[in-house]
This record gives C-alpha cells, structure tokens and sequence, in this order.
C-alpha cells in the first residue's frame, strides 16, 4: 500500500518541470528568483552608472561633517557647528516628541469621542458623528495647514498682551497663547528633587505592593479592598509631605548672591545701578537660577544668563569674566567663592525642590517658561484629533462586539454596573480595540513627517532636507531616513504581535 | 354569570374602554425629547453641553458664510465693500476668491479654451465605471470600459492618437498569446509568455510603431504638458489611475503572502512591509529625487507618472494586506472545497476563493482608496499644483494676499463630499453583497 503513493520509477523527464505539480512549484520560484535578481542587479548597476556620472559615491562619512544650519526645537544639545548626524539625531527626537504626544492626546480624544458616540443621548451621539466624519473625510494635510494658519492668524501677537492690550494670560496668568507659539509655565528643579523622585518611587513599590496585598485578601477572603483609593493615597500623601516639608526647611533657607567688581554689602539695586551688564552665571532648569532672575527682575534690571551645568562651572565661568553674577549656597566656603567676588547685601531663597516659573513678557516677547511652537502644537493638534477620529471608530466597534448577553449576564450574577464594565466588558472589548489602535499609532508616527507643511524640524526636515540638500547625498539620506522609520514601525508591530499572542483567546 | 353580574351590580362595566392615547408628556416629540435628551442628570448636563458647543461654532461661522461677499476682485476690494455695507466689526467670508479663482482650483493651469477635454474625460469615467459599480449595468458594456483608460488619457494628455492605441496594442498582443497558447502548452508557459510579449513589445517596436502610423496618417489634438495639470483634477488623475492600478496588484501581493512558494512568499512580505513602514512622503520624495539613479542613464520621465507610480504601489501594499485578511478569514473548507473540485490554482482563486474574501475586505478597501484620494494632497511637497499648492499660489499672488479660510472650506468641503460618497457606496456595497440570515 505505502508503495504506490511513491514516486513512478520512470526516469525524470524535463516536461516534469511545467506540467508534474510537484516539480512545477520549484520552476515558478526559481524563474521568480532569477527574475528578482536580474531586476535588482539592473537597478544596482544603473545605479552604480548613475552615481559615477554624477561624479558621486556612495559613503556616509557626510554624517560626520558640520551641520551648519540652526534647528529651532531641540530636546538635546545642538547648534550649527554641530555634526549632520547630530542634526538627524534632534530630527529623530523630534519626530519621535510628536509621536508620542500625539498618540496620548489621540487616545484621550478618540476614547472619549468613541463612547460618547455610543451615547443614548442623540445630540451627544450626533455631534460626535460630525466629528468622525469630518476628520476622517478631509486630508490630513489641510487640518494641519488649518490648524497652523488659526494658530498664526487669529491669535493676539506678544505685544498685545501689555497693559492697554486687548489680550490677557490664561489658566491665573500662566499660559499665554501667542502668534509666536504658547507659553507654559517650566518646571524648575531646586534642592531636595531627588529626594522626592525617591519617594515617588517608593510609592510606587507600595502601590504594587497593596494591590498585591488586595487581591490576596480577595483570593482568601472574599473581602474587596478599595484599591482605587488606596492606590491614590499611597500616590499623593507621601509626595505632599515630602513637598512641603522640604519647601518648608531648607526652601526657606536663603542663600547669598555673589557678584565680582562692586564692594561687599552693596544691594543689588546698586549694583546694577553701576554695572554696564550683567550676566548671571546659572544652571538651566534650577531653582536658585529662577530665584536668582526673580530677583533680578523685581529690581527691573536687564540681564543675560550665561548658562552653565554646575555651580564649579559657574565660579569658573565667574572667575574667567563671562559673567559678573551668581548665587551659590550659604555653607559654601571662602575658598571656593570665585576670587574677586563678594556677596551682596539681597539674598535669595534656596527655593522648594520644584517651583514652576511662568512666562512673563519680555522685550518683545514673552520669556521664561516654555515655549511650544506654532509648528508643533499645530501638527501635535491636528494629527492628534484626525488619528483620534479613526481610533473613536475602533473603540466604538470594539464596544459594540461585546455581545449584549455579556452585560445581561454580569447583571443577572449581581455585579455592579461599574465593575461589569470594568471586569467584564472592558477585557473583551480591548481585546478587538487594541490592534487597530496601535496601528493608528503607527500611522500617526508616519504621518508626522508631514511636519514639513508647518517647518517643524522633524528626521525628515533635517536629514532628509536640509543635510540632503547641502551635501548632496539624496541616496544615503534617503536610505537612513527610510530605515529610521521602517525600524520604528516594525517596532511597533512586533510590540502589537506580542499583545495579539498575550490576549488571543485560550482555545484548545 | 356575567349576565347576572352585569343585572344586579349597577357600577361593573359592561363594554371595553376605547383605546386612549398615552399623556403628552409620554408620547410623541416629547417622549423623544425625554428619552433622548434628558433621561439623567448626567444627559442633561451632556445636552446643555453640547447645545453650547453646537450654538457657539455656529454663532462664529454661520453669520461669516452667509454674510460673505461674492463679487470682488481682490481681497482688499472685499475688505472695502465689507466696510461700506456691513456695521463696523463685523467679520465675513470673501467669497469671491472662490468665484475669481475657481477654474484653476479646479484645473490648475490646463488651457482655458480645452477644460472640454478633462469634462469629457470625467464623463466617460464615470460612464465606463457605472457597469463596474452597478451590476444591473449591461455586461457588455465591461469592453468599453476596458478601452476605456486609453481614451482618457488621449484627451487628458492629447498628442497623437497613435501612441495610446500602440499601448493598448500590447494589452491586445498578451491577451491573444494567452488565448493561443493555453490550451497548447499549459497556463504556466502561456501566462510567462503572455507577461514577457507585451514588455518586450513596449520597449523595442511600441514607440517606432506609434511613429510609424503617425507619419502615415497623423491624427493628433493639441498636447498639454504635464505642468499645466493642477487642482482637482490633478488629485481626480492620481487618486483615480492610483485606485484602478493598486487594486490587481494588491490582490496579487495578498494572494503571494499567503502562497506556500517560498521565494513568491518571501517578496512578496518583503516588498509590502518596506513599502507600509516608510511614510508616503519618503516615498514620495524618492520618486522625485531618487527614481533618475536607478533608471538607466538618461532616462527622464514624467514628475506625475513617477508619482502615480509611488502612489499605486503604496495603494497597493495597503490592500495587500486587508485582502490578505480577508483571505485569512475564509474557513479552510472553502480553499479543501475548491480542490477537491479538482480546480486549479487560478481557477479556484477566481471563482471561489476571491469573491468571498473580496467581500469581506471591501470596507477595508474602500478606505484605503479613501486614503489614497486624501493623500494626493501630499504631492505638493514635490512641487506639483494640487488644490492645496494652488491655493499657496493664489494667496502669493497680490490680489489674494492673505486669504485662508475661504480656501480652506472650499477644499476641504469638495474632499469631504468625494469621501464621503466613497465610504456610503462601500455600505450599499456591503449591504447588497449580504448573504447572511440577519
């Protein structure tokens, strides 16, 4: 019996090739090989044609090479004598900013558009159809432009917002929404900031370890904790104390302000009085520099911060004359006060281990705080709420899936509406909702590059504009920029297999 | 019983009660309004919330549409007659941006005197899609709309008429190949040889032969070059020829995906995830700038027939992979069912397998093509005029200085109205090709 299924034991004869089935698949793939590399090998060596013509050849030492162009948004250090590959390192910070912002605000819009959508009330569940439609309807590109030309268009200029203007500061005076971008307060981090990154943690511990504690009791007893409110006591109060005790003790603990070429005791009103300039020596996002410009400020003087990354920088940069003012803490020793500086009469607080610092208006523009482009809140806007659009569509659908016996079902075993949605509903529903929605993610990832229509300085602006412009090197720029972003979708979708694989449902 | 009930007990009643109907407040607009709108406390406050939201959008825009000016030349000029005949302050549309400009919003820089020819392209479009759309459309009718993207691109284009029918000359030659060939040497030498006829005609006799007959008997309308396109009917070129072309290619990248051939499977995965993990935009700018490297030195061709290229197979691998879910869809029994038939490859992809899973994919399809209709707009960035670069044109010029919003509501609505149909047709779709009991 097992013999006849056997291959015949006449001899092969080459008409096997095409018309036998089990040879014929072979002669497809092998033509298909041959096929596949004869196009490749004609593209390489049109291409190698190409280049040599051109007098180009094919390296990517370019990346070493200056820069010499300015970025305006940057996460890391860079300026123009910075190497290209710098450069493509903030596009790539940049790009991968506005992913991240926009797919937080895009869940946060599309889940809620999506239940509301849901909603029995109709004028609710209408108004969020508009919104789904419309979005998903009219291409990206022209919201983005849209949102650009309202958030250059129709807001006030910073000069409006003096006295006489006819605009005023937002959310108590600390968010100004300008033509020039929007104005945040920054954070500033002063003395004892480690301390409470410390303690966050260890809440977090506890927080684990109380919810472990929570479903044991429930596993043994029965008894349910409340563990949505424990979990946010452990979250809150320690960092509450710890705040206000520090900000209490040594946030009150006021610090001299030293200074070179004035005599000891002088106030500071006097010795700004006398100086032709003043730069002040600080350290960038702290406490003692805020404090310092604070009181720089209420004195109504003018000044340049010199920037620098440690209070030794700073008394050397002192001591060097790039700048004539800084404040260091009271306990530091003679020996270690820049040579030539005394201290002034004023003194400064030492400040609470986070202060926020507003922006206030400057010259003639606003300074301090953080300033969030046109570019960016355009782009972070437009791509948040047109990706949000589809994902309210995706989570609608997954709601919808979970069949109506699910709820009957939880209801008739007496649980209560909340813990149905949340226990029951919910997993089945994240189950159809989660793929589609991650690669929303990655559309919205890819979409960014279209940062090019607001000039935010995104990998695609840098390395795949203006390096591949000033060096002429369009097929290794091209070629990273087309890496970068196959890597990060490919990324994302082996992140989505691996939930897919966790959440598929356990069959036998 | 009842009888002596009903005698000696005065009060029961003997007739039922005419129906009556429920009380006002139960039944009607105003048992809608209740149920709908004012159900909870949480509704309640959902409704006032929107009925704000809804009279604040329309308190800023309404009075801006409807007060706009149609009848000016420029924008200053509307600013004037805005002042001269509107109280002080108040803010409406310049419509006449619109009513000035509106033909090169529609057909960029195309010869005034021949916008008969993109009309009449469109008309036949539409005419040689309506048997594909509607099935109770004569069969027939299918032949026209074969010949149909050659003529199309003859009135778009002009020139001689020559060079399109050459084209389609090799259409003609690989199909009679197929035809000859099939039943004497079997579907693999035939559908090779069918492949390998046409190219080697195109790129050897197509061109001496378009020449040829033109010198014979030259028959040609005025040409338009490819710069002169723009506007709508840019995006309506790219978005259409992209949507025709992506669709048999996606399908046949879906039907390599899930091969068993491994080599056919191993391109064919290769090709649609580099294609899907890099943003059009890359792409986009590959064909501008890249595509001249890989040709054989010299060539040089069109900046629209690159893109239509680039856009197709970006279409294409996106389609790829919704079939590629609907195939995956199909229970086993169907592909057991066709071979048991005794079927081959084709045949069972043909009759069996493809009409379901194509079936189940037509949402997802539908919005790929809705996708690609919205990305034209991208192509701006390399420098052609679709409505989105021409409107950065019209605002550069002096008469228009500063104009946005009115730009913006045009073509933003006339994208929304073409969108939209799409995805109501894929519904009607949907909804007919129901064969469940529901």
């Amino acid at each position: 019996m097992t013999t006849t299924s056997d291959a015949p034991k006449a001899g092969f004869r080459p008409s096997q090739l095409i018309y036998d089935t089990r040879y014929r698949s072979m002669t497809i793939q092998v033509i298909a090989f041959i096929a596949l590399m004869l196009g490749l090998s004609w593209l390489v060596s049109n291409t190698i044609a190409n280049l040599s013509a051109l007098g180009k050849d094919f390296d990517f030492g370019f990346l070493g090479q200056r820069a010499g162009y300015d970025i305006n948004q940057r996460l890391i250090d860079y300026d123009s004598s910075s190497s290209h590959g710098r450069a493509a390192l903030v596009g790539i910070l940049n790009t991968l900013l506005i992913a991240v912002l926009g797919c937080a605000l895009a869940t946060v819009v599309g889940v809620l558009a999506g239940v509301l959508r849901l909603s029995k009330n109709w004028l609710v569940a209408n108004l969020m159809a508009v919104y789904v439609e419309g979005f998903r309807n009219i291409p990206v590109l022209l919201w983005i432009l849209l949102i650009f030309a309202l958030m250059t268009e129709a807001t006030p200029q910073p000069r409006d917002f003096r006295e006489g203007g006819d605009a005023s500061m937002i959310l108590g005076d600390s968010v100004a929404i300008t033509n020039r971008g929007v104005f945040i307060p920054a954070p500033a981090w002063g003395n004892g900031s480690m301390i409470l990154l410390i303690v966050l943690v260890l809440s977090l511990v506890a927080v684990w370890g109380w919810r472990r504690y929570a479903h044991k009791v429930q596993e043994d007893t029965g008894r349910i904790l409340p563990i949505g409110w424990g979990t946010l006591g452990l979250l809150i109060v320690p960092l509450a104390v710890a705040f206000l005790a520090l900000s209490a003790t040594s946030g009150r603990v006021t610090q001299p302000i030293y200074v070179t070429g004035a005599a000891e005791g002088t106030s500071l009103a006097d010795f700004g009085a006398a100086q032709q300039g003043i730069n002040a020596c600080a350290v960038p996002y702290s406490t003692e520099s805020l404090n310092l410009r604070r009181a720089l400020r209420a004195e109504g003087l003018r000044f340049n911060v010199v920037d620098v990354t440690s209070a030794e920088e700073a008394i050397a940069a002192a001591e060097e004359g790039r700048c004539n003012i800084l404040s260091l803490p009271a306990s530091t020793e003679a020996a270690t006060v820049p040579a030539g500086a005394v201290a002034l009469s004023d003194t400064i607080r030492r400040g609470s281990p986070v202060q926020f610092e507003s922006p206030v208006l400057g010259g003639f523009n606003f300074e301090g705080g953080l300033q969030l482009r046109n570019s960016l809140i355009a782009l972070w806007l437009a791509l948040s709420l047109y990706t949000g659009a589809f994902i309210a569509e995706n989570v609608r659908g997954g709601i919808l899936s979970v069949s109506k016996g699910q709820t009957e079902a939880a209801f008739a075993l007496g649980i209560k509406p909340s813990r149905t949605m949340r226990l029951v509903i919910l997993p089945q529903a994240l189950r159809v909702i989660i793929p589609p929605m991650i690669s929303q993610y990655l559309n919205l990832t890819k979409n960014s590059s279209l940062a090019i229509a607001v000039g935010y300085m995104d990998v695609r602006s840098t390395l795949g504009g203006i390096t591949i412009n000033q060096t002429g090197k369009e097929l290794e720029g091209m070629l990273l920029l087309g890496l970068f972003y196959l890597v990060t979708s490919l990324i994302i979708s082996s992140a989505m297999n691996l939930y897919n694989s966790r959440v598929k449902l356990k069959e036998r | 019983m009842s009888d002596t009930h009903a005698q000696t007990v005065s009060y029961v009643r003997e007739t039922m009660l005419p129906e009556a109907e429920p009380p006002v407040g139960n039944r009607g607009a105003l048992l809608w309004v209740r149920e709908n709108l004012f159900s909870g406390w949480l509704n309640i406050l959902l409704t006032l919330v929107s009925l704000y939201v809804i009279w604040w959008a329309l308190a800023h825009t309404m009075p801006w549409v409807f007060r706009g000016i149609w009848n000016a030349g420029s924008l200053s000029e509307c600013r004037e007659i805005r002042d001269a005949t509107l109280p002080e302050g108040t803010s409406a549309a310049c419509w006449a941006v619109l009513s000035d400009r509106w033909q090169q919003l529609m057909f960029g820089f195309y010869p005034r005197e021949l916008y008969w020819r993109p009309v009449l392209a469109l008309v036949i479009f539409l005419a040689a899609i309506a048997p594909v759309l509607f099935s109770h459309m004569p069969r027939k009718a299918l032949w026209l709309t074969a010949a149909s993207p050659f003529v199309m691109f003859w009135l778009l284009w002009g020139g001689s008429v020559w060079f399109p029918v050459s084209v389609a000359l090799g259409f003609a030659l690989g199909w009679a190949a197929w035809r000859a060939l099939a039943p004497l040497a079997g579907t693999l030498i035939a559908s090779i040889v069918a492949v390998a006829l046409p190219v080697v005609y195109w790129l050897y006799s197509a061109g001496t032969l378009a020449r040829e007959l033109d010198q014979a008997m030259p028959l040609s309308i005025e040409y338009v070059p490819s710069q002169d396109f723009g506007g709508f009917m840019l995006s309506f070129i790219i978005g259409i020829a992209g949507i025709i072309l992506s669709l048999p290619l996606g399908i046949l990248l879906a039907l390599g995906r899930q091969s068993d051939l491994f080599i056919i499977n191993k391109i064919s995965v290769g090709f649609i995830e580099i294609i899907r993990g890099v943003p059009l935009i890359v792409w986009l700018f590959t064909a501008s700038l890249l595509l001249n490297y890989f040709l054989p030195p010299g060539t040089n061709f069109d900046l629209m027939l690159r893109v239509i290229i680039m856009v197709t197979l970006f279409a294409a691998a996106y389609i790829a992979e919704v079939v590629r879910g609907g195939l995956a869809a199909l229970p086993k029994g169907q592909y057991e069912a066709a071979d048991a038939l005794g079927l081959d490859y084709w045949k069972s992809m043909r009759l069996i397998i493809l009409p379901q899973a194509l079936k189940i994919s037509i949402p997802g399809i539908v919005n790929t093509f809705i996708g690609l209709f919205k990305d034209t707009t991208l192509v701006v960035f390399i420098g052609l005029l679709d409505p989105i670069g021409l409107s950065n044109a019209i605002r550069a010029s002096t008469e228009w200085n500063g104009i946005y919003w009115e730009l913006f509501v045009f073509i933003g609505l006339l994208f929304f109205i073409c969108c939209f149909s799409m995805s109501r047709y894929s519904l009607y779709l949907e909804k007919k090709l129901q064969r469940g009991h529901n």
